[in-house]
């Protein structure tokens, strides 16, 4: 016992060195695991104040570029809302206390960006108060950001497209067929899309939108355009590289979109 | 002694607050990211408690993780040079490290030089090997790993020079 002791004592720094680097790389290994990287996490009061102090001087410098980007917005769901109007002279006028919208969009505003690591991770200034929740859906008006990973009270930690954990169900706008959009941690503009089976017709510039298979997006939100794709080793398969609509190293305000139905999808596939 | 320890203490603070605020969003060339808190375990004093050290050096790197969302990569990273720091002491500087009378602000050029570059490159190799944690990306480890660390050199020389008075 004495021995053991003395052990101890003799090489407590030695221990220490051991305890601490295991620390270390059990949050290492769990933040490459999607979905376990919850101990140390920016969205807390602390990384959060200082993130939105150092955005509230930063964020000026952005706002010709916004307004511009809201400009086109709007410009765009304008002529939208022109020709609905058109259509709805002739259609039926649809009850909307009876009529319950599958979808809710909240506004956020990213106050942290990153893009040059493998695993990126966005944090937005919205949080459970205003009902922000994991699982939800992250847009800009041009395209899928990421996902809601981790919340607190007043700040959530988004998973980007850029994070190599990150999967996202996306498919073709002009046919059914789907895969999974995934990064290679390369380029910040390209995403690759996978197992998109080989009769799919494709070819460079087609557009690739979210599916509405999971309940995180509906469907057709845009993603990019493809400009390369290649067939697998095994020739079932088509590797696509999509050029993003987003320029993710320039990103202001998103909006956090609430599928209403989510809870009672997800209980009918349990 | 009093004021070394308030300087220490504002040195942690200070390098935490420059690193996350504006040395974590330069992205030179796109993915290049000077780091220059372990200035803070650079120039810790050489006859600073071990344990202490490690403990402190460990909470440096934690929250340089909670910031930029890295999981425990800068934590495993800061434990590492910290517990290895002797090492690099005794190897540059040799018998002034045995009687512990170096002090790194009146050193030669070439021995801090020598210092700054052990100490650096080994932060960043395990630093970047567990950030990307995957052996197919071997390349594009030693790649970011090159040219980050004669990023952080440079700087961190630049900053050893300016603030010089300051330390002693």
């Amino acid at each position: 016992m004495q021995q053991i002791i003395n052990f101890l004592i003799r090489n407590k720094h030695f221990l220490l060195f051991l305890l601490l680097l295991l620390i270390s790389l059990v949050f290492t290994i769990q933040s490459h695991s999607y979905h376990k990287s919850k101990f140390i996490s920016s969205a807390n009061f602390l990384s959060g104040g200082v993130y939105s102090w150092q955005h509230s001087i930063t964020d000026y410098f952005g706002l010709r570029q916004e307004n511009i980007r809201l400009l086109e917005e709007n410009e765009r769901l304008h002529n939208q809302l022109k020709s609905i109007q058109i259509d709805s002279a002739t259609t039926k006028f649809v009850d909307t206390t009876s009529f319950k919208t599958p979808y809710k969009y909240t506004k956020a505003r990213i106050i942290k960006n990153d893009y040059s690591k493998i695993d990126n991770y966005i944090l937005i200034n919205k949080g459970e108060k205003d009902s922000i929740f994991p699982d939800m859906g992250i847009i800009t008006d041009k395209g899928i950001i990421g996902i809601v990973e981790n919340t607190s009270k007043n700040y959530s930690r988004v998973i980007s497209i850029l994070n190599s954990n990150s999967r996202i169900s996306a498919g073709l706008k002009k046919s059914n067929q789907f895969g999974s959009l995934m990064w290679n941690g390369k380029d910040p503009n390209i995403v690759q899309l996978e197992t998109i089976p080989r009769q799919a017709n494709i070819k460079e510039g087609d557009t690739i939108i979210t599916n509405g298979r999971s309940t995180i997006f509906p469907r057709g939100i845009g993603i990019g355009t493809i400009i390369h794709y290649e067939l697998n080793q095994n020739k079932s398969y088509y590797q696509i590289d999509i050029k993003l609509f987003n320029d993710m190293s320039n990103i202001g305000f998103v909006y956090a979109i609430q599928s209403n139905d989510a809870t009672e999808i997800k209980s009918l596939e349990k | 002694m009093n004021k070394d320890t308030l300087s220490n203490i504002t040195r942690f603070i200070a390098l935490i607050f420059v690193q996350v605020s504006i040395l974590n969003h330069i992205n030179f060339l796109g993915f290049l990211n000077p780091y220059i808190y372990i200035i803070f375990i650079l120039l810790a004093p050489i006859n600073i408690n071990r344990s202490l050290f490690l403990v402190l050096s460990f909470i440096l790197g934690l929250t340089i993780d909670m910031f930029g969302d890295s999981g425990g990569v800068h934590a495993a990273a800061c434990v590492i040079i910290a517990f290895f720091r002797p090492v690099a002491l005794g190897s540059v500087f040799g018998l002034s490290y045995e009687f512990q009378t170096v002090k790194l602000s009146n050193a030669g050029l070439g021995e801090r030089f020598a210092y700054v570059i052990i100490m650096v490159l080994t932060h960043h190799i395990v630093l970047f090997s567990l950030e990307i944690f995957n052996f197919s990306h071997i390349i594009l480890i030693l790649k970011k790993t090159l040219f980050s660390s004669i990023f952080s050199i440079v700087i961190t020389m630049l900053v050893l020079v300016l603030f010089r008075k300051n330390d002693s």
